[in-house]
C-alpha cells in the first residue's frame, strides 16, 4: 500500500500553532509502519491527530490537543464538511482527503 | 455515505448545527443562520427605520460576520438602516495595527463609512505604554474600561442611535458563568440584556446574542469572509480562561448548554435590595458615568500620577486612595524619608502579623512602577533583607524617585497599614480583569457596561 496524500489546512488562528502555515500537503505511511503496534494499515483522524502532534505541532500542545482529540472549540472539516457528520475521530482517511482545523478560540 | 440536508432540499449536508442538532446543506444553513439573526433583531426591537447604527468592528470573526449579515439583512428586509463601522485602536503593536487592516478591508467590501479612534488620541496613552507602566496583570481592566468609553465617544461623533457589537451566544454564556462565579448579581442581571444602556448612554445591541460561535466561524468559512484571528499579545485572564474551557467542554457533551445558561441568566430573579447603578455625568470629563468620576478618568489619573492600581477594584477604594494621595502628598515626604532611614538597621519585619521575606526592597525593584505595587503589598521600607550599604543607596534612590514623581512614602504607608484591604483589591482586580472583549477576543466587556 502506497502513502496516503492528505491536504492539511489550518485556519481561524489554529495556524499560529503550526509555524503560521495555513496549507500544506502531507504524506502518511501505512499506519502499521508509523505505529509499530497497529494492527491495520488505514488511518483514522484519531491517529492523524497524534501524527500531527508528533510531526507538526511546535508549541503549546494543550492549545490544540485535549485527551485523544482536538481541544473543544477547534472545528474539524473533512473535505469541507463538519466532521460531526462523518464519525469524528473514527473517520477513515482516504487518499487526497482535505482535513481542515479551524480555531474558534482566537479572538480578533 | 453522505448525510442529506434535514430540510429535504436533497443536497448534501455540510454541518451539524450545535443549537438544534440538524444537519444542513450550505444554502439551508445560510438561510437558517440569517433568519435567526433577523428574528433576534425584530423580536428585540433592536433598530428603528432610519437609524444610524455603528458596528463595533475589531476585524475579528464576530464583528466581520455581524457587518456582513447586517448589510445583507438591511437590504433583504429593508430595515432602512444607515450602517457604519467603528473601530478602536488600542495601540497594541503587532496586534491591533494588523487587525485594523482587516477592518479597512471590511469598509471597502461592505461599502460602509469607517471611524477609527485611538486610545492615544483620547487618553494620551497607548496600551503598549500602559502595559509598560502597570505590567501585564491588570491591563485588561484598563483596556476594557477605555474601550467601552471610546466606543461611546466614537458613537457620539458618528451621531448614531446605537452600537451593534459582535458578542455571540458563547460569549454571553461565558459572561453569565463568570458573574455567577463571582457573585456579581448586578452584572449578572445586565449581561444577558440584548440591548443595554439607558438615557444618556448610547445603547449597545447584540444581534448575535443567540448565535453560536461554531456557526459564526462556519458561516465565515463558507462565505469566505476575511477576518483577523490572533491572541491578544498581553496575557488574558486565567480565571476567565478556565470558565471558557469549562463551557467548551460542556458544549461538546451537550451543545444546548450555551442556550440553557443564557436562559438561566435571563430568568434569574434579582432581589430588590441589590442596588443597580444609576447614571450621571462624570465631574471630570462630563461623559456619562455611573460614578461621580468615571472609571476611565480614575484609571487615567492613576496612570498619570504613577498610581496605576488606582481604580482597579471597588470605586470606593479608588476614591479613598485618591483622597489619601492628595491630602498627604504635600506634608509627608519627609516622614517617609525619616522612616526609611530609621528602618535601615532593622533586619526583620512583619507586615500585619504576616512576616515579610519578599526581598522586594532590592535595587532593581525600585522603579516607579514597581515601587507602588510592591511596597504596598510588602511593608513600605521596613522590609530589610539586604545589607546597610545597599539600603542607603536604595533610600537615596527612592527619595529622588519619590521627589521626581511626587509620590510620598506616607501614601504607600497608608496602603500598607490597611494591607488587608490591599489584598482585597488584588482579589477584586483579578476578578475584574476580564473586561477586554473586542481586544482579547475571548474576554468580554459586557459585564462592565455603563
Ligand atoms: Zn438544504
Amino acid at each position: 500500500m502506497c502513502a496516503l496524500k492528505i491536504d492539511l489546512l489550518f485556519g481561524g488562528g489554529a495556524e499560529l500553532l503550526f509555524d503560521k502555515i495555513k496549507k500544506r500537503q502531507v504524506e502518511l505511511p501505512p499506519l502499521n509502519k508509523y505505529f509499530s503496534d497497529a494492527k491495520k494499515t488505514e488511518w483514522t483522524i484519531r491517529e492523524f491527530i497524534v501524527w500531527i502532534k508528533d510531526n507538526l505541532l511546535r508549541e503549546r500542545e494543550e492549545l490544540f490537543i485535549q485527551g485523544d482529540s482536538v481541544r473543544p472549540g477547534i472545528l474539524v472539516l473533512v473535505n469541507d464538511s463538519d466532521w460531526e457528520l462523518c464519525g469524528e475521530l473514527d473517520y477513515q482517511l482516504q487518499n487526497n482527503d482535505c482535513i481542515m482545523f479551524i480555531s474558534t478560540l482566537h479572538g480578533g | 455515505m453522505p448525510v442529506i440536508c434535514r430540510t429535504g432540499c436533497g443536497k448534501k449536508a455540510v454541518l451539524k448545527r450545535p443549537k438544534t442538532g440538524d444537519a444542513l446543506c450550505k444554502e439551508c444553513f445560510y438561510r437558517a443562520f440569517e433568519t435567526e439573526i433577523h428574528y433576534t433583531i425584530t423580536k428585540g426591537n433592536l433598530f428603528k427605520r432610519g437609524d444610524s447604527v455603528a458596528i463595533g468592528a475589531s476585524g475579528g470573526k464576530d464583528s466581520t460576520v455581524l457587518a456582513y449579515v447586517l448589510k445583507l439583512l438591511n437590504q433583504q428586509y429593508d430595515y432602512g438602516l444607515n450602517l457604519m463601522l467603528l473601530s478602536i485602536d488600542e495601540g497594541i503593536t503587532g496586534y491591533r495595527d494588523d487587525s485594523l487592516e482587516t477592518v479597512k478591508q471590511n469598509r471597502d467590501d461592505y461599502e460602509m463609512q469607517l471611524k477609527i479612534l485611538s486610545y492615544k488620541d483620547l487618553y494620551g496613552w497607548t496600551m503598549d505604554e500602559i502595559v509598560a507602566q502597570i505590567g501585564r496583570k491588570n491591563n485588561c481592566t484598563f483596556c476594557g474600561v477605555f474601550r467601552r468609553q471610546a466606543l461611546d465617544r466614537g458613537a457620539a461623533m458618528l451621531n448614531v442611535k446605537c452600537i451593534a457589537t459582535g458578542h455571540n451566544a458563547d460569549d454571553i454564556a461565558e459572561t453569565v458563568l463568570m458573574n455567577v462565579l463571582r457573585g456579581d448579581i448586578a452584572r449578572l442581571k445586565r449581561c444577558t440584556a440584548i440591548s443595554t444602556g439607558s438615557e444618556g448612554t448610547i445603547p449597545r445591541v447584540k444581534p448575535l446574542k443567540y448565535t453560536y460561535e461554531k456557526e459564526i466561524v462556519m458561516y465565515a468559512h463558507y462565505k469566505k469572509l476575511i477576518y483577523f484571528s490572533t491572541e491578544c499579545v498581553f496575557a488574558p485572564n486565567a480565571y476567565r480562561g478556565h470558565a471558557r474551557a469549562l463551557l467548551k467542554d460542556m458544549e461538546k457533551i451537550r451543545p444546548s448548554c450555551i442556550m440553557d445558561i443564557i436562559y438561566s441568566g435571563e430568568t434569574m430573579a434579582v432581589k430588590e435590595e441589590v442596588s443597580l447603578p444609576t447614571l450621571r455625568n462624570c465631574v471630570r470629563c462630563k461623559f456619562v458615568s455611573s460614578q461621580e468620576i468615571c472609571k476611565a478618568c480614575v484609571l487615567l489619573e492613576g496612570l498619570n500620577k504613577g498610581l496605576p492600581k488606582l481604580g482597579i477594584g471597588k470605586s470606593s477604594k479608588a476614591k479613598r486612595m485618591l483622597a489619601e494621595y492628595n491630602s498627604k502628598q504635600q506634608t509627608l515626604l519627609e516622614n517617609g524619608k525619616q522612616e526609611l532611614d530609621n528602618n535601615i538597621a532593622i533586619n526583620n519585619c512583619s507586615s500585619n502579623s504576616k512576616s515579610c521575606n519578599s526581598g522586594l526592597y532590592s535595587n532593581e525593584n525600585i522603579e516607579l512602577k514597581e515601587s507602588v505595587g510592591n511596597k504596598s503589598k510588602c511593608c513600605s521600607g521596613k522590609c530589610n533583607n539586604l545589607n546597610n550599604k545597599e539600603n542607603v543607596t536604595s533610600s537615596k534612590k527612592i527619595n529622588s524617585l519619590l521627589k521626581q514623581y511626587r509620590i510620598n512614602e506616607k501614601v504607600l504607608n497608608s496602603n500598607h497599614t490597611s494591607s488587608n484591604d490591599n489584598n482585597e483589591v488584588d482579589l477584586l482586580l483579578t476578578g475584574q480583569e476580564g473586561s477586554c472583549s473586542e481586544t482579547c477576543g475571548k474576554i468580554s466587556s459586557l459585564h462592565l457596561g455603563f
